[in-house]
């Protein structure tokens, strides 16, 4: 059975963003896709002519990790952090500085798991430097040519009327 | 690799569209302004609310920019403005379609480690 739980992502206080997202998987399978090279290049961003020819973690505490994407048509994009808390399979805190900056300063990204029934919860903290650089981060050089927003007014209307009146 | 536009907007305005969004009367004030506009009397219609209750609703929105009056001295209706709302939209949607693609293989990933784990079943 294939579980896609709802992602859901949230603006928090001014300069922070919350995902939290249910996979259908204990924990230290999560945990591990998301800190084991071989795994994380198989998902981290692979999509669009993108992959990943350098993926580069040493998992402990004070560790570095190094990344780079390579596009189809060329182009590069590479980030670096350190890993500042690992609690092996529910938490992992890293700093994260891309190479040629689409936000300005360096965030901090904190990832809980936490399992229950067999199912892992995953709660991302991305906090950033500025309200500037968390606002700019939405803008991934990786995600480009986005609009659509009007349709998503219509569903978030949508949303708020039958939340409301559940008839009209 | 240029970043272009949400980012470049207004981030105190962002602000308060998201905490103009936060309230469920607020959200369906804006619902019914998507059909057309209205004076306050008409949009306090549906709720069990009084019309001082839904101006103050009113002028939360207001000044986040989502709504605005209209020329009718006498009724004064509200009217949407669109623009702030798809800036608020369009700037978490593509931010989450990113990572909803990234979790969905990721989900492919993980289905593969927890097949490999199964006894009796090949891993490759």
């Amino acid at each position: 059975m294939k579980n896609s739980g709802a992602l859901k992502v949230t603006a928090q206080s001014d300069r922070e963003i919350v995902m939290t997202r249910v996979f259908d998987a204990p924990r230290n399978l999560v945990f591990d896709a998301y800190t084991k090279p071989e795994l994380l290049k198989r998902w981290l961003g692979v999509f669009g002519g993108w992959s990943m020819p350098v993926c580069e973690v040493d998992l402990r505490v004070g560790g570095k990790y190094r990344w780079v994407w390579r596009n189809t048509d060329g182009r590069e994009m590479g980030v670096r952090g350190v890993y500042r808390e690992v609690v092996r399979p529910e938490r992992l805190v890293n700093t994260e500085k891309f190479d040629d900056p689409w936000y300005p300063g360096e965030s901090l990204i904190t990832a809980t798991f936490v399992e229950q029934g067999g199912k892992t919860t995953l709660t991302a903290i991305m906090r950033y430097e500025s309200t500037e650089a968390r606002d700019a981060v939405i803008n991934s050089p990786m995600e480009s040519g986005v609009a659509k927003s009007y349709d998503k007014l219509a569903e978030l209307l949508a949303s708020g009327e039958s939340q409301r009146n559940e008839r009209t | 690799m240029q970043p272009s536009g949400y980012g470049r907007r207004n981030p105190d305005r962002l602000d308060a569209t998201f905490a103009a969004l936060a309230d469920p009367t607020r959200r369906a004030i804006l619902a019914r302004l998507a059909t057309g506009e209205a004076s306050v009397m008409e949009l306090a219609a549906p709720f069990d609310m009084s019309q001082p209750a839904i101006s103050k609703h009113l002028k939360v929105l207001e000044r986040a920019g989502l709504v605005s009056r209209g020329r009718d001295a006498q009724r004064r209706p509200r009217r949407l403005e669109p623009r702030p709302l798809a800036e608020a939209t369009g700037w978490l949607e593509a931010y989450r379609r990113l990572w909803e693609g990234n979790f969905a293989r990721l989900d492919a990933v993980l289905e593969e480690l927890k097949a490999a784990k199964k006894p009796g079943r090949s891993k490759r």
